[in-house]
């Protein structure tokens, strides 16, 4: 019989389930249980293959890369380190050394995804809990501009609609749920109420929520598509739930107003507090951008978008943003940590990618890793390699090496550059 | 005929699935090479089902088979991935986000069901 390991975290989402069991065969994985079809993947089908480095597309030897890579890095005058999210802590608090070292910009995936509600937090703070309190306390959800039904496939079942826990022994039946978005979702359709927002619109609906919690009459009675009516109901139950809980997505933090939706949710939550006790979660998508944002945090000050190019971490969302400094050219040489921004980015700042040499740390093929001046094929953070990543909650979870390989980490690849570097 | 409307991205399930095959595998491709419509729109602006439908913005355009979604009037969704980049603008607005969502988009049908996209 094959070895099982048990307990195993899956490092594809924010929810970073750690209840997955993980069959091995001669150092393959050949079975799993329990991960959802979004988190399948990261074990069935990884390559595992041993592989050398590549320069310009020829397998070179790993003091030969890393001194090509050390030499691009060590003459640009403004790198750009992007990235870190589908990465461990350990090889994350690397980056920001190297570019401490190098006086590059360094940014994550979160410039593109909840770096709108950094933004809010640090203007409003954050009324925050962890998954756990929520599935054993919390009576009234609300989903507003996300849909974990299609992007953090167990939430509902681990920690949100359906589990059992302490103060909700009947499971769903326990739970209020309200779903806020401008299509009705998956998530939408498994909601008691769903409300349909116009686009654009949430930051106007959220302010009248403000409104009519405090028990003010907005003086329209339809905002942004929703019936004041039923934001009345809302609002109701929110100062009278036992314990309630808003998911915000990117619903809020992509469309127009962007941080000032999410501030204003934030400070919903917080007024909240004066009748029920209620908290905010982001749905965070990497499995470990959040600890992108507490790893920058702890050693910067700041969670995303900083240049050391003066010697001290600088904060400059809008400037230092990945997207911002590709598109006007900013940045000669990228170091790019387990992401695709080739991929994911705005056309006109993926291109610039194309122009300037590129170092890619990555376990698998993307986009930015076929066109890499210098690419490591390094080890995957919960396959082939222990790590931490931190839950959407700002949980550290322990993410195990469930099969060897031994490929070099992260953490090992981005050690050599920064001894390498002049 | 064509009329602007407006683009939303966002994740799916099968988008996630085909990542991990390979941005260049079928399942990917399938999966972020189609665009939702709300089903009046799409009959005012004569796009048939699996249509190829030409969405346009000041950035670039792309062409992209069309089918009936739940959406609200006015509203176009494309699964996130590697075809809409195209689109994308890079306006950040000071935040480092550009406008996955809420974009302003032209749309027309631009071939028939079976033909290429």
């Amino acid at each position: 019989m094959s070895p099982v390991v048990e307990n195993v975290s899956c490092p594809f989402c924010g929810c970073l389930c750690d209840d997955i069991s993980v069959e091995v065969e001669e150092e393959a994985i050949v079975k799993v249980k329990r991960a959802c079809t979004s988190g399948l993947g990261i074990f069935m089908d990884y390559d595992a293959r041993p592989r050398r480095p590549l320069i310009a597309g020829r397998e070179v030897e790993w003091d030969e890369a890393v001194a090509e890579a050390a030499r691009i890095l060590s003459a640009a005058d403004s790198p750009l380190i992007y990235g870190l999210s589908s990465s461990a802590s350990e090889a994350q608090r690397k980056a920001v050394a190297l570019a401490d070292r190098i006086g590059a910009v360094i940014d994550s995936t979160s410039s593109v995804c909840h770096g709108p509600t950094g933004l809010a937090m640090q203007r409003v703070g954050e009324p925050t809990c962890t998954l756990g309190e929520i599935r054993d306390r919390a009576d009234l959800l609300v989903f507003w501009g996300c849909n974990p039904d299609a992007s953090h496939l167990r939430h509902f079942s681990r920690f949100s609609l359906t589990p059992r826990g302490t103060l909700t022994p009947n499971g769903r039946a326990d739970r209020t749920v309200y779903a806020v978005d401008v299509r009705p979702t998956g998530t939408a359709k498994k909601a008691d109420h769903f409300l349909q927002v116009d686009i654009g619109s949430d930051f106007e609906v959220l302010t009248t929520l403000r409104l009519l919690v405090k028990g003010r009459e907005p003086a329209a009675d339809t905002v942004g598509g929703v019936p004041v009516a039923r934001l009345q109901e809302l609002a109701e139950r929110m100062k009278t739930c036992r314990y309630g809980v808003a998911f915000m997505g990117m619903g809020l933090t992509m469309a127009a107003a962007r941080q000032l939706n999410v501030a204003e949710l934030f400070t919903l939550v917080a007024e909240l507090n004066e009748y029920a006790k209620f908290s905010v979660l982001p749905m965070r998508g990497h499995g470990n951008v959040t600890g992108a944002d507490q790893v920058l945090s702890w050693t910067t000050s700041y969670p995303f978008a900083i240049s050391f190019a003066r010697g001290y971490p600088q904060f400059g969302p809008g400037e230092f943003t990945a997207v911002d400094m590709l598109a006007r050219r900013a940045a000669d040489a990228a170091l790019i940590l387990a992401s695709d921004p080739g991929a994911h980015f705005p056309g006109a700042a993926a291109a610039h990618l194309d122009r300037i040499p590129t170092i890619v740390l990555d376990h698998g093929p993307s986009v930015v890793a076929a066109k890499a001046r210098v690419l490591f094929p390094t080890a995957a953070y919960g396959v082939d390699a222990a790590g931490t990543a931190y839950r959407m909650d700002n949980v550290p979870i322990p993410l195990k090496r469930v099969i060897s390989t031994g490929r070099f980490t992260d953490e090992e690849i981005l050690d050599r550059i920064i001894e390498a570097v002049e | 005929m064509s009329e602007r409307l407006t683009l939303i991205t966002g994740r799916t399930r099968k988008q996630a699935i085909g990542m991990h095959r390979g941005k260049s595998s079928p399942e990917y491709l399938e999966a972020t090479g189609f665009v939702e419509m709300n089903a009046d729109d799409m009959e005012r602006l004569a796009i048939p089902e699996g249509g190829v439908t030409r969405l346009s913005t000041a950035d670039g355009h792309v062409e992209l088979r069309a089918q009936v979604g739940e959406l609200p009037r006015g509203l176009v969704f494309v699964p996130m991935g590697t075809r809409i980049n195209a689109l994308i603008g890079v306006e950040t607005s000071g935040s480092g986000m550009p406008s996955f969502k809420g974009l302003a988009v032209e749309v027309a049908l631009a071939g028939e069901p079976g033909g290429a996209p």
